[in-house]
């Protein structure tokens, strides 16, 4: 049994406490006293900074106590039906407190940042208040210790998705983009559902602890049933982690406010699918067949929107095509059977792709300031506007510098570990007989080199080259406010030293969440490669970022570039990945279209005017009526009538009385 | 030893009174058939009181009162409707339609 | 002997009760339940009970059914209206309905009074002979049913009056 009982972990439910309480409280103070910046930056910033000392905290319990089971933490009995007793309940363990740690340290850095870009925001406490509340559901998520529990967690971080991306709900683009996250989610949500209903019928039990234990008895390992289960909780993660086909709603959703996308849209959220993947290993690990598809999944949607991210001119976007991109690797990673790989990439991901939206934010706030003084108009976050920032803002740009050459994978930045780790993963998996695993790994390669072609093509666009702003705009191009630059120096930093969270041959997070993986690893057959071939691996990968980048340096001419109004139009290919293959054209016609028309046409003047109105309510009404008629013929007046009822009466009465 | 067929005939009697008052429109006429159904029940108490004991005699005594005095209520509420719609045709005597 | 009587007489007044229910003249219907009446006093007196059977005479085909014949001459209802008897189908109901009622009643006479209750044969005509007619009802009835006798003298006061008032062309 474990140890941590009677310790740090017991107050682990404070963590989700304290942002919540901080979520009312700056949901009150939105309604009435909506000024007061710095009350609500305090309590905002520092319920989640409180949250990060309690996972801290409890990390510390678990390090001290190497707990080989989960240590659940019950609150209250929830829903005790019939043979279904899901309680209100946490789970301590390796995973968990990871996940604590990183969504609590980044949120409160993300925190910070956004008390200097949301500055002039008029809905400055109602910002807080969300953000308090997502990472209260988000840590409900990665701590809860059964799946409904999660599933809380799951459809309130969509919820708080949905109020922060439509945050400018008087613009009917943005408001539209929350709308359209909320429902594809929803989407993938019915997989997660219909997976739940097969876990309890098959296993009797939605708990995390009960699951795991009895599926490797009470299931056939690759067959229809967990195959299945698999399958469909994926489909949750397709639609929350934006893989395809469900991917759609990222893009939109840049158009919250840029720390939102650092914070949901980078590091969390949208890893809460690697981590569903992740904790149920056990199960994935029964069904190849799952298995395969996760990973297969994941690499044509890291491929896929690597080539959309070539063309894309708004910054976000480059940066929101590059989050589909870099998830779809954690997928490989956890399909492939890594799943502490795949943690470590979300990890590391979580670093640099923060620090990344917050720069890019740093940029647009800085694009916004200066056009706000000269009463300009052009968009802040087209790339054609930028150029030559670094000598404007050094420091941010240093610091993505050092975000784009981790996410390219050059050593020893964080991102080449854990990248190379999941390719290295794939290409075991594939020497050991699985083929399919070597595809997944040249086209993972492929992606990489886009990856860091694309990259320093944003780089090369912003902070380099002539700058084409504008003159009367230059004269306001300054450096970002401290409040803004010190999170992203410190997310610069963890990019930088968290490679050391999982380096070969010492493996720390491997080892460390070993008890949970032990079971599906045991079901694996990988094949070690020789030294040799991890070291050629390796350079390898390296390689191919650092001729990404030189590639792009070569090809891409800053110099050439025109703004938006005197840029010629796109052509051929390149039009067709600027219009990102018109894939929401695409669903709109065949999906949305045959469903609003379904909807108008047969449901609403078929069924409800026709069948409901009409036959139902109107129909009703009419028998009514009808019987009224006849009851009333029955009251002639006639006595005689009347007598003749009357006998009819007695002598059946007295015929029921006889028997 | 007339019991038997004494309740046959009553049974006989009464039934023909309930048919009267199902086919009767004349107000007079239907009462006249309740008449008769009242008879074929004192019939009944007469042959069972040969049986039974005098007391149904007693109690035919009472329902030939009652009889007297149900008629001549009953007569004088026919003469009160003759008189406001001149007719004592059932058909006609409907002011209790609905 | 006395059967054949009975069935004589039991005939004739279920003839008469019928006549009775389908005569078009309402004076013809009224003639017909006199005989009826008529009938059923025979019967009672082969039942023992001598005193009823005078009192049907009396007061009901004598004084009764003489209110009615004096309502029907009075309202001058005697003539035969087509419109008296119900149309065809009006007949069916009331055929089927006396059918149905008829059997139901067979039915019931089948059960006989409980054995216990039964008093030897001959006892009514007994007390009958023993102690007059009249005698044997009027005991009874002033003995055990005394209270129902006054109260149907009230019964009778309140008919009286009803009638009276109802009849009348202006209170």
């Amino acid at each position: 049994m474990s140890t941590l009982a009677g310790g740090a972990a017991d107050w682990i439910w404070l963590a989700i406490l304290l942002p919540f309480a901080g979520f009312l409280v700056n949901g009150a103070l939105a309604f009435l006293r909506p000024q007061s910046r710095r009350l609500v930056s305090v309590v905002g910033v520092g319920s989640v900074a409180a949250a990060f000392a309690v996972g801290v905290a409890v990390f510390l319990a678990v390090l001290g106590a190497h707990p080989v089971e989960p240590y659940v933490r019950t609150l209250w009995s929830w829903i005790p039906v019939g043979d279904l007793r899901v309680d209100a309940a946490l789970q301590v363990d390796q995973l968990s407190v990871v996940m604590l740690l990183v969504v609590t340290g980044v949120s409160s850095l993300i925190h910070v940042f956004s008390v200097g870009y949301m500055h002039d925001d008029p809905g400055y406490a109602r910002y807080f208040a969300y953000l308090n509340l997502f990472v209260a559901f988000m840590l409900v998520l990665v701590l809860g210790a059964s799946y409904p529990v999660m599933f809380i967690g799951w459809e309130g971080v969509g919820l708080c998705s949905y109020l922060l991306i439509g945050f400018w709900f008087e613009e009917k683009e943005k408001a539209d983009a929350g709308l359209k996250a909320f429902l594809v989610n929803r989407i993938g949500d019915f997989g997660f559902l219909v997976a739940m209903f097969l876990i309890f019928s098959h296993l009797g039990s939605l708990d995390f602890r009960d699951v795991f234990a009895r599926a490797p008895q009470a299931l056939a390992t690759g067959g229809g049933t967990v195959t299945a289960i698999a399958l469909f909780l994926f489909m949750g993660c397709v639609g929350k982690s934006a893989q395809i086909p469900l991917y759609v709603w990222l893009p939109d959703a840049m158009a919250g406010p840029t720390p939102v996308s650092a914070l949901i849209h980078a590091a969390t959220m949208v890893t809460a699918g690697v981590y569903l993947v992740a904790r149920s290993n056990i199960l994935f690990a029964m069904s190849p067949v799952a298995s395969a598809v996760v990973a297969g999944v994941g690499a044509l949607t890291a491929l896929f929107a690597a080539t959309i991210g070539l063309k894309q001119w708004d910054i976000k976007k480059v940066l929101a095509y590059s989050t589909v991109s870099q998830l779809g690797y954690m997928f490989i990673g956890v399909g492939a059977g890594a799943y502490a790989a795949g943690i470590f990439h979300l990890v590391t991901h979580a670093f640099f792709k923060a620090l990344l939206f917050l720069g890019a934010g740093s940029v647009i706030h800085v694009m916004h300031r200066a056009y706000h003084h000269t009463h300009g108009h052009a968009d802040a976050q087209d790339m054609r506007n930028m150029g030559g920032l670094a000598a404007y803002m050094p420091w941010t740009s240093r610091v993505m510098w050092v975000a784009t050459l981790a996410i390219a994978g050059i050593p020893p930045l964080a991102g080449f570990f854990s990248k190379d780790e999941i390719l290295g993963a794939a290409f075991a998996r594939g020497l050991a007989g699985e083929r399919f695993y070597l595809l997944v790994w040249v086209v993972g390669l492929v992606g990489a080199f886009l990856t860091a072609f694309y990259m320093a093509r944003l780089m090369l666009y912003t902070f380099h080259g002539p700058n084409r702003t504008g003159d009367a705009e230059r004269a306001h191009l300054a450096e970002a406010p401290w409040v803004m630059t010190w999170p992203l120096v410190v997310l610069a930093a963890l990019t930088v030293l968290g490679g050391a969270l999982n380096l070969p041959h010492v493996e720390t997070l491997h080892h460390w969440l070993e008890p949970l993986t032990a079971r599906s690893a045991a079901l694996q057959t990988t094949l070690e490669p020789a030294a040799g071939t991890e070291i050629a691996l390796m350079t390898l990968a390296a390689l191919i970022g650092a001729g990404g980048i030189w590639l792009a340096t070569r090809v891409l001419k800053p110099e050439a570039l025109q703004t938006p109004e005197r840029a010629p139009r796109e052509t051929g290919f390149a039009k067709l990945l600027l219009e990102k293959y018109r894939v929401d054209e695409i669903y709109s016609a065949v999906v949305v279209r045959p469903l609003i028309w379904f909807a108008r046409t047969v449901l609403w003047r078929g069924v409800d005017a026709a069948v409901i109105d009409t036959a139902g309510v109107n129909g009703s009404a009419a028998l009514a009526r009808g019987f009224g008629w006849i009851g009333s013929r029955l009251q002639s007046g006639q006595v005689g009538t009347y007598v003749v009822f009357f006998v009819i009466g007695a002598i059946a009465v007295l015929a029921a009385l006889l028997r | 030893m007339l019991l038997g067929p004494s309740l046959a005939v009553s049974a006989i009697l009464f039934s023909l009174g309930v048919v009267g008052v199902l086919l009767r429109r004349n107000a007079i006429v239907i009462f006249m058939c309740i008449e008769l159904m009242l008879n074929a029940v004192n019939l009944t108490f007469v042959a069972l009181s040969q049986q039974l004991g005098l007391d149904g005699q007693v109690f035919v005594f009472f329902v030939m009162t009652i009889a007297a005095a149900e008629a001549a209520v009953g007569l004088a509420i026919v003469i009160a409707v003759y008189r406001h719609r001149d007719t004592v045709n059932l058909q006609n005597i409907n002011l209790l339609r609905g | 002997m006395t059967l054949v009587v009975f069935w004589a007489f039991a005939a004739i007044a279920i003839g008469s009760a019928f006549l009775c229910i389908t005569r078009r003249s309402p004076v013809a219907s009224a003639l017909w339940l006199v005989n009826t009446l008529f009938c059923l006093a025979a019967l009672y007196v082969l039942l023992d009970a001598h005193f009823i059977a005078a009192a049907q005479v009396l007061v009901y085909a004598g004084a009764i059914m003489v209110l009615f014949l004096f309502v029907i001459m009075l309202l001058n209802l005697g003539h035969a209206d087509p419109s008296d008897m119900k149309g065809p189908w009006g007949r069916v109901v009331a055929g089927v309905a006396g059918l149905v009622l008829v059997s139901e009643l067979v039915v019931l006479r089948l059960a006989g009074p409980p054995g216990d209750l039964r008093l030897p044969p001959g006892t009514v005509a007994g007390t009958v002979a023993a102690r007059g007619a009249v005698r044997a009802v009027a005991q009874p009835l002033f003995e055990g049913y005394l209270v129902p006798f006054e109260i149907t003298s009230l019964l009778l006061l309140a008919a009286i009056v009803g009638a009276v008032v109802l009849a009348k062309r202006r209170l």
